[in-house]
């Protein structure tokens, strides 16, 4: 006696038969009726032709035939709204039954049936539930307040509902408190503004009351929260976080990672000089290591997480390398995240255990993993100087193993570590000219070509090499096309007198038959370059470049510090804020961690907080900006920002409006029709040229915009001011701190008679900005 | 919250779907089925895949996908949670959670989920307060329930529900009262070439079985509780205490329950039960392969080491294998290129080894890779981390209940590379 026997109806009329068994009366043969349409109803098959007759079984006194009917009518009372009003009464009457259980099911029953006729008629039922003696019925109606937001927001702030929710935050049964917080917390996601959760010392306190108290997923409710609250200093930080510590050691990891939020975000508050802040940070290191051995689904969630924990503090788990090597059979989607969590532990003290790690993942089977383990030996090179020899040879040997997609990916973590590195390890360079036939991906080729010309004058028959590539030319991606055009120039500058025809060729090639505007446009810069004045081309195209950062694929300080406070959820996931992906995102409220207070200021060190050093660290390792202009076009292959594609999240901005009354009072009394022509004028972000200036490019290259490209030959000259009457200097319009990193600064001018804009966009963030789009809103 | 479930099989249908709110269309699914076919094997597909509308969190477990679809910003790890602990009670109540048993029990298991989730929101997940709510089938009230006409839905509202400890329902009696714990450590390890450990941890966990009358409240104390540092407790465990004496004090949860689970981890020196002496090598000329492995015991506190099973995966490149045990029998499936070798009990005297030839794929280059060796192994009466009960004590109950402590080690991901 099975369940299947629901699904084996004879073939003709099966909805007649079901109908005429449902207004049986007997009772038995009624309940299995609605069993048959139940199971019908789960495997997608339409049954609502039966609502009349199902809802006549309704009113019973058996507890299962009532459960069933509600199941049904959960699911189709939106098709039919007109029948659905039958059951109203039943609800209201049920509302008044003796039995919780009965009181209970009948209100969150109602809150399913989302039918606008309806919820007027439930408002008096819900509001004697959220009232009633027993907190099973109350924690019920909790949430069914939250349904019927979800279905009527206006009608539940009109009946007051969410005062009376609000009050339930400070119920006595602590199952009720949790309902009630995670249903303001679920109706104030759609409405941020209406600070519902308005959380002060006292209803904090009865949170972390309620907390010892509840069920899991009542605690992760509340602990979630909590993390919102902004303490008001460091002493009732501190106490909290004292309150909270416990749930690290709760079995569900849901629980865990969200008290690690609480701690996280908190932390920021109490002075590092505290033993207690010591304490805390040993006491976070377990419990995010036994994440690591639950099931492989969490285990993914974990370590999305550990790699935000990791950047921000990561003396939290530096001595904990070994749990993140990898097992042969772990799911590859753990592996691949493992071995992003060991590249950013790895230190001097581990290095020689982490290599050898590599070295063995990089002969395993699974491609991508492979890969991913060859440029982390590329990435160790780069982060750990002492070991760079050791990596070096490491690349050198899994080259040999000619295994196709090793040795491309060995080439192009190669290719950093000569630029990390120059002129230290091109003792390689021969043995990699050996493989040169078979790269077959664009990346791979690209850094080669970058290679072999950038130490062209050390490779005999580099003329030769840069030749052969030639021959395909207009088969190549834009990558490889646009890095054999520079490096055959530079080629050409450190041994011209062999080289003169295969410059002009490729000139030829890229300004002539090439489509692509980028290639065209600097094949022009050369070419205009070397024609006007050789040195100067030198000086430019050669010109020492500036050393790559040691730390790759950081996530960007601003976006770090938001992320840390959505620890636990999709964004942190995602490693993308919140506004980047919710539905909607009807003014998502941004979150930043809470500012140090106290003396802990002052006593802040660059000892003390290595990874806040680390981000100041950086931008200082590019060169002064005079340099900088040396060769802008060589940048591209600069930082490998690349990296695996779910760590890459480029910046992606809402727009800003920037120009706010500026413009007004700049204007004064101008004539509207002048108004009109600021609309219009500045083009801008066109053909893909202009878009996203690296981390290293200097504020003054996109700058002129309306001189346009004609500038851009003119870079080493410096960059013109526009020439007439007075230009107010530049003012800060957006500042950096309130656009993850983008800066804008600009001015207004008046020239012959109409209204110009000088726009300066900085990037002061430390990775590629794309997507860019400017628009001009019409005043009035 | 949780928007809806979806469990799928391995051929890619959806054979339930279960919605908490408004229906989502089973077209969202495509995008599951997607990265489906884009993993290579069921293992790894994604767990979180984002969709334009909605997010996709997904378990794998016992050949079903279950995937839970979410609209709004919610924990994963909470989804995941919750999803397990579907599973979990699947199993509980049918006691295998299959395809079949799940269609066996569609009714059933859409009442379950319909308590189980409000809204989206977690209502009931323990399996004790479930089983009063819904009663699980069994041959016998299904008899029953078509002589009388009575349902397996209970008609109270569960006791525990709302009580301090929502884990246990009153009124509880037995004749026999009796209270067994389990406890069992699981040891992780990685062996390197030269048989020097790379990484060792061990996962315990404390299982305990507790039919005892009434309300009773019970200590647990070990012999060296410093070897606890990094525990997750059952909510019953009382965490003051805890914190304060190193000892458990807690009212048990009627029946099976995971007391606590710890973790041993690296930096600690945790032993290494066997060892295996292994030769595997290719030669690049010759199509011929030789293969020797040998399991031996090593810091086992006198104890048999039993259940020991290797299995390791061949490279493609070998075709077949002829190998002799010294113990036991072996399988090598040609197909999968899997060896598996049931050794059985180690004897120290006279050490276990399995001996032979490969025959490789000829004209192939040697294997890049070398196979690694999955062992897995059981130790009766021994917690290898050392950690030992020292006395349990029941208060607020007048009777002498029946006390059972075990040990087990067992090997968990140990693996040696060669």
């Amino acid at each position: 006696m099975t369940d299947s026997k629901y699904f084996t109806t004879t073939k003709k009329g099966e909805i007649f038969e079901l109908k005429a068994e449902l207004n049986s009366d007997k009772k038995e043969k009624k309940k299995e009726a609605v069993k048959k349409v139940i199971a019908s109803m789960t495997v997608g098959k339409d049954v609502s032709a039966l609502f009349p007759d199902v809802v006549n079984c309704m009113q019973t006194d058996n507890l299962e035939l009532k459960k069933l009917v509600y199941l049904y009518l959960m699911n189709y009372a939106k098709s039919q709204p007109d029948m659905a009003i039958m059951a109203v009464n039943t609800f209201v009457k049920d509302c008044e039954d003796p039995n919780p259980l009965i009181r209970a099911l009948a209100v969150r029953t109602m809150g399913c049936i989302r039918v606008d006729k309806i919820t007027e008629y439930l408002c008096e039922p819900l509001r004697k539930c959220l009232k009633d003696e027993d907190p099973y019925v109350r924690k019920t109606a909790a949430v069914c307040v939250a349904k019927l937001h979800d279905i009527n927001a206006q009608l539940v702030e009109d009946q007051g509902f969410l005062d009376t929710l609000k009050d339930l935050i400070s119920d006595s049964n602590p199952m009720v408190v949790a309902n009630a917080v995670a249903a303001l917390s679920e109706i104030s996601e759609s409405h941020p503004s209406s600070n519902l959760l308005d959380l002060n010392p006292q209803s904090i306190n009865k949170l972390l009351t309620a907390l010892n108290e509840c069920t899991e997923w009542g605690q992760i409710f509340i602990l979630d929260c909590l993390a919102n609250y902004m303490p008001k200093d460091d002493r009732e930080a501190q106490s909290i976080c004292e309150r909270v510590t416990p749930r690290l050691s709760h079995a569900n990891s849901a629980v865990v990672l969200s008290a690690v939020k609480v701690l996280m975000k908190f932390m920021e508050m109490l002075s590092k000089d505290l033993d207690y802040y010591g304490t805390l940070l040993k006491k976070l290191a377990p419990p995010l290591v036994t994440l690591l051995s639950a099931e492989p689904e969490l285990q993914y969630v974990a370590l999305r997480n550990i790699n935000l924990i990791v950047q921000k503090r990561p003396e939290i788990l530096k001595h904990e390398m070994k749990v993140f090597f990898v097992k042969y059979n772990d799911p590859i989607y753990v592996k691949l995240e493992k071995l992003d969590i060991m590249i950013r532990l790895a230190s001097q003290a581990n290095i020689a255990q982490v290599l050898a790690e590599l070295k063995e993942y990089a002969t395993e089977v699974d491609v991508d993993f492979v890969r991913k383990a060859v440029r982390a030996i590329g990435r160790c090179a780069i982060k750990v100087e002492q070991s760079a020899e050791r990596c070096v040879s490491t690349l050198l040997d899994l080259i040999q193993t000619k295994v196709n997609y090793v040795v491309q990916e060995a080439i192009v973590v190669i290719k950093d570590i000569f630029r990390k590195y120059p002129n230290k390890y091109e003792s390689v360079i021969a043995t990699l000219c050996e493989n040169l036939d078979s790269l077959d991906e664009p990346e791979a080729r690209a850094a080669m070509i970058w290679i072999v010309g950038e130490y062209a004058e050390r490779i005999d028959n580099a003329d030769e090499l840069l030749e052969s590539f030639l021959e395909g030319f207009h088969d190549e991606s834009t990558q490889v096309q646009l890095q054999l055009l520079t490096a055959i120039v530079k080629l050409f500058l450190k041994k011209p007198t062999e080289t003169q025809e295969l410059v002009q060729q490729v000139l030829s090639l890229a300004t002539q038959d090439s489509d692509n505007p980028d290639l065209r446009d600097r094949g022009y810069i050369y070419w205009r370059l070397l024609s006007t004045d050789p040195v100067a081309a030198k000086e430019v195209v050669l010109a020492e470049k500036p050393l790559i950062s040691e730390e790759t694929d950081l996530i960007e300080p601003t976006l770090l510090d938001e992320l840390i406070c959505y620890i636990g959820t999709l964004a942190s996931v995602y490693h993308k804020p919140p506004s980047a992906f919710v539905e909607g995102s009807r003014g998502v409220v941004h979150k930043s961690l809470p500012p140090r207070t106290g003396s802990s200021e002052s006593a802040e060190s660059p000892e003390a907080a290595p990874s806040a050093g680390q981000a100041a660290e950086q931008p200082a390792v590019i060169p002064a900006q005079g340099d900088l202009l040396g060769d802008l076009l060589n940048l591209d292959l600069g930082p490998p920002v690349s990296g695996p594609p779910l760590a890459a999240s480029s910046v992606q901005m809402g727009a800003v409006d920037l120009l706010g009354g500026g413009l007004d009072s700049l204007m004064g009394d101008e004539s509207e029709g002048l108004r009109s022509d600021v609309g219009g004028s500045p083009a801008m972000g066109g053909g893909g040229g202009f878009a996203a200036p690296g981390p290293a490019v200097p504020a003054g290259v996109g700058a002129p915009l309306g001189s346009g490209l004609g500038d851009l030959f003119d870079l080493t000259g410096g960059v013109g001011t526009l020439s007439g009457s007075y230009v107010a200097p530049k003012s800060v319009w957006l500042p950096a701190m309130k656009a993850k990193g983008l800066e804008i600064s600009g001015t207004f001018s008046r020239q012959v008679g109409s209204i110009s804009m000088d726009l300066v966009l900085t990037n002061k963030a430390l990775q590629v900005m794309s997507d860019f789009a400017i628009q001009f809103n019409r005043n009035r | 919250m949780i928007h809806s479930l979806f469990l799928i099989n391995a051929a890619g249908d959806i054979f339930l779907e279960k919605h908490w709110k408004s229906a989502v269309s089973r077209s969202v699914c495509d995008y599951f089925f997607e990265a489906q076919e884009r993993a290579s094997e069921a293992e790894n597909v994604p767990p979180v895949i984002a969709t334009p509308h909605h997010c996709l969190l997904s378990v794998y477990r016992h050949k079903i996908f279950f995937v839970a679809v979410i609209q709004s910003e919610v924990p994963p790890l909470f989804v995941i949670e919750f999803l397990h602990r579907v599973v979990d009670t699947f199993q509980d109540y049918f006691g295998v959670c299959s395809e079949v048993m799940i269609k066996d029990n569609v009714v059933v298991v859409y009442e379950v989920l319909e308590e189980m989730l409000d809204n989206g929101f977690p209502l009931a997940t323990e399996s004790n307060i479930l089983k009063e709510l819904i009663k699980p089938p069994t041959i016998l009230r299904t008899v029953v329930n078509t002589i009388t006409g009575s349902t397996n839905v209970g008609d109270q509202l569960p006791t525990g529900q709302l009580s301090v400890v929502p884990w246990r329902r009153t009124g509880v009696k037995y004749t026999n009262n009796e209270a067994y714990f389990d406890v069992i450590e699981e040891i992780d390890a990685i062996i390197d070439k030269s048989g020097s450990t790379i990484t060792a941890e061990i996962q315990g966990v404390i299982d305990a079985c507790v039919k005892l009358t009434g309300m009773p409240d019970l200590t647990l104390s070990f012999m060296n509780p410093r070897l606890l540092d990094d525990v997750s407790f059952h909510p019953c465990v009382r965490f003051k205490r805890w914190e304060s004496e190193r000892i458990l004090s807690f009212i048990p949860p009627d029946g099976n329950f995971r007391l606590l689970s710890y973790h041993v981890s690296a930096q600690n020196l945790v032993a290494i039960p066997v060892y295996v002496k292994h030769n595997i090598s290719f030669r690049d000329s010759s199509s011929l392969g030789r293969f020797e492995i040998t399991v031996g015991p090593k810091q086992t506190m006198g104890k048999t080491i039993e259940g020991v099973m290797v299995t390791s995966q061949m490279p493609k490149g070998v075709l077949n294998m002829s190998l002799t045990p010294s113990q036991g029998t072996h399988i090598f499936d040609p197909v999968t290129k899997l060896l598996s070798w049931d050794v059985g009990k180690i004897n120290p005297q006279k050490l276990p080894s399995l001996k032979g030839s490969m025959n490789l794929q000829a004209g192939t280059s040697k294997p890049d890779e070398n196979p690694t060796i999955n062992l897995q192994f059981k130790i009766q009466q021994l917690a290898i981390s050392g950690l030992k009960v020292n006395r349990l004590d029941m208060y607020g109950e007048k009777y002498k209940p029946f006390k059972g402590i075990k040990y087990m080690t067992k090997a968990g991901k140990f693996q040696v590379r060669t």
